[in-house]
């Protein structure tokens, strides 16, 4: 069952990766990157890994479209092709290449239970998330508590790579480069004159914020999660950009108050750590938030899935701000 | 029942494999738009499908995510393809006008 | 087999009916507007009946009314987003192929009247 349709997933996704690199026009090139996102979030699912998949679905297939789009919008829309010849990094790749093909020999096989991940690691999470966390979800506990550490260090990523992207951003383009002329704001505002689409869109807004806060707060029952759920209601939010055109997104998202909410979200997650060394234990020992070690744990993997998705779904929506709203060409 | 939702998934998966043909063969970018589109749809469907496949109902929640960012992809794509439209027949009428 | 089963199973084989002559319809079309009018009918055909189908095997559970609920999104943004691709198609200035205009570019030729 999983062979079938992995395959055709597996073949699928190297056809896209090929069409990717092959295309000349960058604005193709992005939307096959769109469908090789797709069919890997397929792949993780057909793998039974479903919070990745629900990420992987979300940021890649959703989230990156758009950035893309946008920032396509302003860059040339064809490559520049070089005029060297490659075969230096052909040969480096190929031997790469051979390396990693020899080593593939030596891994267990896909799902062997005498594998040494399946008999040291992954037993003593499932034998110890029930006694000490108690939620079903397996993944959030192991993400949330278990490596809480590693979690910290990507939560601060991702805060990073905003502000990254905000100092590259804010320099102002050249004067000469606006496009004058009456007519050309009403024209390139986007999608708004397709009263249709405006009443459509406009009704999944909500519900799509409201998805997102389902997903973020019964991450430790289905999958879902911090990550996924920031995804989602940043999603939300470049749709009513898209829609009503980035400029009212920009007003309803300041660009200020979205900094200061995803670092109030690091803080957050920081935050819970030092109250748990305040209060006797480690950094990130839940277990003391409460007279109940269990519901220690579960609270504290609330607060800090919460502070996840809120750095997440904050530097999402100031990178998309930041990009739609430079003026175009 | 397996083998019948087994080959759901497969009409589905030749589905996609077809659109894809057509996205890679398409002589327009609008031909390539409609191929993106149909491929998104087909994997909520396909989500679905495995989802009962395995028996794990937990997995709808990704294909109802995925049904609300399908739509968010192509109104992007669309957006940034209006945009370079515009942006032509603006270029087209300043060449007509200096001309 | 019971009966629910039955029609469900009837449902599924419809509905990948539907979908496989959509994806076959996007292939052998011959122009833009055809090949969208093949691939709604995946959108909307397909998606009822192999939902519909899917909702009769989950029975009487929440899966039931996550699926309905997929089904209403898709039934929702499909349409909508095959209108956005073909008006925006429209107003860049692709024309539908008539069939005045001689053979078709990319499909079985048709005799002349």
């Amino acid at each position: 069952m999983i062979t079938v349709l992995g395959l055709f997933t597996l073949t699928f996704l190297v056809i896209a990766a090929l069409a990717t690199v092959q295309s000349r026009n960058l604005f193709v090139a992005s939307m096959w990157f769109c469908i090789f996102s797709l069919m890997m979030a397929a792949n993780f699912l057909i793998l039974d890994a479903a919070d990745v998949a629900l990420t992987e679905a979300a940021v890649g297939a959703g989230v990156s479209t758009v950035l893309f789009m946008g920032a396509l919008s302003l860059t040339a829309e064809h490559e520049h092709v070089r005029e060297r010849s490659g075969w230096l990094p052909a040969l480096v790749l190929g031997l790469l290449f051979a390396v990693l093909f020899a080593a593939s020999f030596e891994q267990p096989r896909l799902g062997d239970p005498l594998a040494p991940v399946h008999q040291h690691v992954a037993p003593f999470y499932l034998s110890e998330t029930p006694r000490l966390i108690d939620i079903p979800n397996v993944v959030t506990a192991i993400l949330a508590s278990f490596r809480g550490y590693d979690t910290l260090g990507e939560v601060l990523v991702v805060f990073t790579a905003g502000i990254g992207v905000l100092s590259v951003l804010s320099f102002s383009p050249k004067k000469n480069q606006q496009l004058s002329g009456e007519g050309v704001a009403e024209r390139v505002r986007g999608v708004q004159h397709h009263a249709i689409l405006r009443v459509a869109g406009k009704l999944i807004i909500p519900l799509l914020m409201l998805f997102a806060l389902v997903v973020q707060f019964h991450g430790e029952y289905s999958p879902g999660g911090g990550f996924s759920a920031g995804a989602l209601f940043a999603a939300a939010v470049m749709l009513y950009g898209i829609l009503e055109g980035a400029d009212r997104s920009a007003k309803a998202m300041p660009q200020d108050w979205m900094l200061r909410l995803a670092a109030l979200g690091a803080m957050l997650y920081i935050g819970v750590g030092i109250v748990c060394m305040m209060l006797g234990g480690n950094f990130l020992d839940y277990s003391v938030l409460s007279s109940k070690p269990v519901a220690g744990q579960q609270l504290g993997i609330l607060l800090v899935e919460f502070g996840v998705g809120l750095t997440v779904s904050t530097v999402l929506i100031m990178i998309f701000n930041a990009i739609a709203n430079r003026s175009t060409y | 029942m397996n083998s019948l939702l087994l080959g759901a998934g497969l009409a589905i998966l030749v589905t996609m494999a077809l659109a894809m043909i057509r996205g890679l063969k398409g002589p327009e970018i609008y031909d390539r738009v409609l191929a993106a589109n149909v491929v998104g749809t087909k994997t909520v469907l396909l989500l679905a499908v495995v989802s009962l496949l395995y028996g794990r109902p937990d997995f709808l929640d990704l294909a109802l995510a995925y049904a609300l960012i399908n739509f968010i992809g192509i109104l992007a794509i669309l957006q940034f393809v209006q945009n370079r439209e515009a942006r032509r027949q603006i270029e087209r009428a300043n060449q007509k006008g200096t001309r | 087999m019971s009966l629910l089963e039955w029609v469900a199973a009837l449902f599924l084989v419809c509905g990948g009916f539907f979908v496989l002559v959509g994806g076959v319809g996007m292939l052998r079309m011959p122009d833009l507007y055809t090949r969208m009018h093949a691939a709604s009918v995946t959108e909307t055909m397909g998606t009822l009946l192999i939902m519909t189908g899917l909702i009769l095997i989950a029975g009487w559970t929440l899966a039931s009314v996550k699926l309905f609920a997929i089904l209403l999104f898709l039934l929702f943004t499909g349409p909508v987003a095959s209108y956005a691709v073909a008006n925006t198609a429209l107003i860049a200035g692709i024309k539908p192929q008539l069939a005045e205009d001689g053979p078709q570019i990319g499909g079985p030729e048709v005799p002349r009247p």
